[in-house]
């Protein structure tokens, strides 16, 4: 029997949609559930994703824009500033140089990189041209503007929102603004004169770019200026994107665990729903429904609900990242030195390729329902299946799949090393341990069915067992959250506590100094010594060049107990202190040597203007938080290999309490800003609250990530409500009141989730072993004890009870509302 | 066409003079004078403060061609041309703040090479600038036109620049008076009323090397100094011009220019400089500048042969290019080059706004 109506197939198609559609009227909690898990799952997955959109965009606006790097350069050799009048001298001997002078400001509350440039004598293609003579000026102001009192400066579009200022605001002491892309993120770009102006530093610029393409015989830049001068490579670029690597990967695994979890719920909503709705297809494809429209109704209907859910997800998803961006930023800030913006600015690509996202979420999540709807048999009788059979075959089905993945897993780990393979560890570890935890707690059941006494308890145990099946997915997101949770935790937890312990030692100076120049460093050496209340001076010459590649840092030392006592050491060969004073020796970052693979008594050769210096690694020490590599280096060595080494720097050990005045007396005394001036309480506050907010995005995600597997346990118990009507109502019908049921429900879910919890542990102290022993030294190169926190294991355990009590509160209230006429109808034989 | 537009944006605003626009373009700037001081045709031109900066102008320049023979007969070429252009009319200021931005051109020509390069510096820090002497002294980076006297009559002046693939430093000395075009060096540039203060040295003797593509070549001939400055702004219907400079058989220089007007009513005029200095204006209605051939440059159409006629004088030539190739590729672009009359003159062309 076919049925037919004038109109043909569309009409038909028509009334196959609305009578599908009519299953979600009479079911609103399903459709709030499909909703709510495709909505999470787009939510927490676009928004990680505008954040690394957002970053890295601003990375790649940086390396367009005017930074004043990419060039070789001429500075003094003593590092400091040098008169303005060698820039006229070297340029009338031929010399294509142009001046540079920089400095920071403090604006409302950020510091601000303030750069002054000469665009006319800039080499052209650096950026700047707009501003050269003849250039095309920068749409609110002609060249000439730029170039005369009162000047212009130039800001990023990000950085002026950041600090508040809008175009043709003069915020003192800078010029007016001019809101260009010209300028890199976090700097006040400006003419040289603004800048000395601003800087307090009339006639000094700092060094001088080197035009490309000069000719051979130049006079020698030193004789022309009268100035010691050193020809210095481009410092090394540093590449924020390799350099961010690890951290976009971080929030990437995140939004990525968070889309799992969001399809987890929809796979369960749509599964449920279709099982609901098998009565109702059947009877549409008696009806003379063809199978494939039935499964485009089905398809239709789904991409309905997923564009509505995904849009709103979307929007959810912007606002996270709108919420956690500044955080975002201040981490990259601290941590890389790199600038992100502090406000989102997405483009329709973020939005068309989120909702993507979603849609094929949705399709992979029913992909299996849609496939059944498509094959469903025109005439067929109802056949509940027996559940323990479907189960047990279910359980099997989840256990093969989960010994592919270890196995998959593992075969990536061995093959593919480095920080992929170490997030590709963590997923299969996941994944693996989701898959088994239904098996696991079906034989955890299975044992307390055997051990139960009395009718109420033994049903209570089966009826736990029998619920898995539809609990599995929510118990599994459940699962991965909490695991997620404990990892995190204690890596993050473990890092706070060692890092605080390694800041006490490594900032063991009282106060920090950098002089201007190395008359000022000279004079100040003077000064300190002959003063009572400094116990040591201790001077630290500083280089920079690749070694091995890498961009490192060269600290000189001076030989001091007070040094020796207090520097941590992770490793060391025995008179390490002695051998690196003696100039054979250094000790390196824990970065350098896992990057170059040096261990203690390798020979290390750093390239210097005099030549290759072959050291023998004599410690090694952690210096958390530095992308670039360091090495530790006697001072007078330092010297005699790099003559223009800068000499500018000291630490300075002084009697408690004494410092603050001997900073005022040195301000007094030499003019010494806070830029170059600063103690050890500063950096370490201003250190911890770089860390705290570099996990303050961590931790945000984490607790989302436990609010959508929360999400996912509600709407399946939700779901799961009514369907649940047949297995209670016998119970009501032998004498148990309502009540009891309700409270039989209530701890059976509780207990569920307390036993994921349980699993969840063991998995998070492995997720967290791989965080500090794979991921952290291949993605940021230093490896952190690991610390385990049971407290805190506790507190989640509790969380993940109260989590479930909560979701399984409103479904046990309805059972124990449920009038006595609808247990009774369960027995009318619907089904 | 972007480099015809490049031109257009230059010339908006224009200018009458040669070089003008172009140092008025390179700074982006308006061009009205207000704030700056005009040319005062009671004020007569005293040496050598004059050969020195006015600041008080907005534009200014010293500008050299040389025709050059090297020791094989085959001739040759060279422009320096140092402009200043002040970016607010503050004098005054110093340092970084300093108001003047400077502007050089050099290249060299020969028969089958055109080479040519640009400065750009800002006044006030040692970059570039000029100082009237003596001794005389103008420069720009390693650019430079030094010595006793910019009019050439004390120690040899040297003149010097390079670039990619050229250099050259020659030596400079007059055997003339200098030229005051116009009315004792006020020189009217427009039928509105637009002047400048505009003085030549066409009779110095040049010797020296050229460098051409690494390969060095000792030349001698003949030079020519413009010096021109002004504030005011010019006809905005003017589309390029095109000048003359040039030394006849006779002994006697002559100066022409035409400065185009869209609708074709083009403003015409000269100088006839006889060899003992006197200067008598050459009248518009006396002179015919006629194109005969054009050749495509640097993708556009320029004329490369010239019939140039003074009535009065009995000047009829048709001037042909060294290398019609003598394209400045510089910010603001324009042809430059040496040329040769079939009756014997001498001298350079400059020719913009094609």
């Amino acid at each position: 029997m076919t049925l037919r109506r004038p109109g043909g197939a569309a009409p038909a198609f028509r009334t196959t949609l609305t009578t599908l559609l009519s299953h979600w009227t009479r079911r609103p909690s399903q459709l709030l559930a499909l909703i709510v898990g495709l909505m999470s799952a787009t939510a927490l997955w676009s928004g990680v994703q505008a954040l690394n959109a957002e970053a890295r965009g601003s990375y790649a606006r940086a390396a367009n824009s005017f930074a004043g790097g990419g060039l070789p350069m001429l500075t003094a050799a003593d590092g400091g500033a040098m008169s303005e009048a060698a820039f006229g001298a070297l340029r009338r001997a031929g010399w294509k140089v142009s001046p540079i002078v920089e400095g920071w400001v403090e604006l409302h509350g950020r510091r601000l990189r303030v750069l002054g440039v000469d665009p006319v004598s800039l080499p052209r293609g650096m950026g700047l041209d707009a501003l050269a003579p003849g250039g095309a000026g920068t749409g609110d102001g002609t060249p000439a503007d730029f170039l005369r009192p009162p000047w212009r400066m130039l800001i990023a579009p990000e950085t002026a929102a950041e600090i508040g200022v809008t175009a043709g605001d003069a915020i003192a002491p800078l010029p007016a603004a001019i809101v260009s892309p010209l300028a890199g993120p976090g700097i006040a770009l400006m003419d040289i004169g603004a800048a000395q102006a601003v800087l307090g530093r009339p006639g000094q610029i700092d060094r001088l770019l080197i035009a490309p393409g000069l000719r051979a015989d130049l006079p020698d830049p030193s004789a022309v200026t009268g100035i010691a001068l050193i020809n210095r490579p481009p410092p090394a670029r540093a590449d924020l994107d390799a350099l961010t690597e690890s951290f976009h990967l971080n929030l990437t695994a995140f939004g990525m665990l968070s889309f799992l979890v969001g399809l987890f719920i929809v796979h369960a909503a749509i599964g449920l729903a279709f099982e609901q709705r098998l009565p109702l297809m059947r009877t549409l494809r008696a009806a003379g429904i063809a199978a494939g429209a039935l499964a485009l109704a089905l398809g239709v209907e789904l991409l309905g609900i997923a564009v509505v859910a995904g849009a709103a997800g979307l929007a959810a998803g912007y606002a996270i990242a709108g919420a956690l961006l500044p955080d975002v930023a201040a981490t990259l800030r601290g941590l890389y030195g790199a600038e992100a913006p502090d406000a989102l600015s997405l483009s329709p690509w973020w939005w068309a390729a989120g909702l993507g996202m979603t849609l094929a979420g949705a399709a992979a999540a029913s992909g299996g329902a849609i496939w059944r709807a498509a094959r469903l048999p025109a005439l067929s009788v109802a056949q509940p299946e027996a559940w323990r059979t479907a189960q047990l075959r279910a359980l099997r089905r989840q256990r093969i799949a989960a010994v592919a993945v270890a196995a998959a897993a593992g075969l990536f780990w061995a093959v593919a090393p480095g920080l992929l393979a170490g997030f590709a560890l963590m997923a299969g570890l996941m994944l693996t341990a989701a898959l088994t935890l239904p098996s696991v707690l079906a034989v955890v059941l299975a044992f307390g069915a055997r051990r139960a006494r009395g009718p109420v308890s033994g049903w209570a145990w089966a009826d736990a067992r029998q619920q898995i099946s539809g609990l599995s997915l929510a118990l599994m997101a459940l699962l991965l959250a909490l695991a997620t949770n404990v990892g995190v935790g204690s890596m993050v937890q473990g890092f706070r506590d060692v890092f605080h312990g390694w800041l006490d030692h490594r900032l063991s100076a009282d106060i920090y100094l950098r002089a201007e120049d190395a008359g000022q460093a000279d004079r100040l050496a003077i000064w300190l010594s002959a003063r009572g209340d400094v116990i040591a001076v201790l001077p630290r010459w500083t280089a920079e060049g690749p070694v091995g590649g890498w961009p490192t840092e060269l600290n000189g030392f001076t030989d001091h107990p007070k040094l020796r006592a207090t520097w941590p050491l992770i490793a060391q060969i025995p008179d390490a202190w002695a051998l690196s004073a003696s100039g054979a020796g250094a000790l390196v970052s824990e970065q350098l040597s896992r990057r170059l693979n040096l261990s203690l008594g390798d020979l290390v050769s750093v390239p210097t203007p005099t030549g290759e210096w072959a050291l023998t690694v004599a410690g090694i020490y952690a210096d958390y938080g530095n992308p670039k590599g360091q090495m530790l280096v006697a001072n007078r060595a330092l010297a005699a290999h790099w003559p223009g080494a800068e000499r500018l720097r000291f630490g300075l050990h002084v009697p408690p309490g004494t410092a603050p005045g001997l900073m005022a007396a040195l301000r007094d005394d030499f003019g010494l800003s806070n830029d170059q001036m600063i103690d050890q309480a500063t950096i370490k506050g201003q250190s911890r609250a770089i860390f705290e907010r570099t996990f303050t995005v961590t931790s945000a995600l984490n607790a989302l990530t436990l609010g959508v597997a929360g999400a996912a346990l509600l709407t399946a118990l939700l779901t799961l409500g009514a369907a649940r009507l047949p297995q209670t109502a016998p119970l009501w019908a032998m004498g148990l009141p309502r009540r009891q049921i309700a409270m039989l429900e209530l701890s059976r879910t509780t207990a569920l989730a307390l036993m994921t919890a349980v699993v969840a542990i063991p998995l998070g102290i492995a997720l967290a072993w791989i965080l500090v022993a794979v991921v952290n030294p291949e993605a940021f190169g230093w490896r952190l004890p690991l610390r385990l926190y049971p407290m805190d294991w506790l507190v989640l355990a509790g969380m993940s009870a109260l989590t479930a009590l909560l979701a399984s509160l409103p479904s046990a209230w309805r059972l124990a509302r449920t009038p006595p006429a609808r247990l009774l109808a369960t027995f009318a034989g619907e089904r | 066409m972007p480099t015809r537009r490049a031109a257009l944006r230059l010339l908006a605003g224009a200018c009458a003079a040669p070089g003008f626009a172009r140092a008025q373009g390179f700074a982006g700037l308006g061009s009205d004078a207000q704030g700056y001081a005009v040319p005062d045709p009671r004020r007569a031109l005293v040496f050598p403060t004059d050969h020195g900066p006015h600041p008080r102008f907005r534009i200014e320049w010293w500008y050299i061609t040389a025709n050059l023979t090297g020791p094989d007969g085959a001739v040759y070429g060279i422009q320096w041309t140092l402009f200043r252009q002040a970016i607010a009319p503050d004098p005054q200021a110093t340092g970084w703040g300093a108001s003047d931005l400077w502007l050089a051109h050099g290249a060299v020509t020969s028969a089958g090479a055109h080479r040519s390069a640009e400065q750009f510096a800002r006044g006030g820090v040692g970059q570039a600038g000029v100082v009237a002497g003596p001794p005389f002294a103008a420069y720009i980076d390693d650019w430079a036109l030094a010595g006793g006297d910019l009019a050439g009559h004390g120690a040899p002046l040297t003149l010097t620049a390079n670039g990619p693939r050229f250099s050259y430093a020659l030596t400079l000395s007059a055997d003339g008076p200098l030229a005051l075009h116009g009315d004792g060096g006020f020189s009217v540039k427009s039928d509105r009323g637009q002047a400048s203060r505009y003085y030549s040295q066409p009779w110095y003797q040049a010797a020296g090397q050229i460098t051409i593509d690494g390969a060095d070549t000792a030349v001698t001939g003949r030079a020519w100094l413009d010096r021109e400055w002004s504030s005011q702004p010019l006809a905005a219907d003017q589309d390029g011009w095109d000048w003359f400079s040039l030394r006849l058989p006779s002994g006697a220089a002559l100066m022409l220019f035409r400065l185009r007007h869209t609708d074709g009513g083009h403003f015409l005029s000269g100088s006839w400089i006889a060899p003992d200095g006197t200067t008598e204006v050459v009248l518009a209605a006396d002179i015919a500048l006629t194109p005969l051939a054009h050749a495509e440059v640097a993708g556009r159409m320029v004329p490369t042969r010239w019939r140039i006629e003074v009535r009065s004088r009995g000047v009829d030539q048709v001037l042909t290019p060294l290398n019609q190739d003598a394209w400045m590729d510089t910010s603001f672009a324009y042809w430059e080059g040496p040329v040769q009359g079939d009756a014997g003159a001498i001298g350079y062309l400059e020719m913009t706004g094609y």
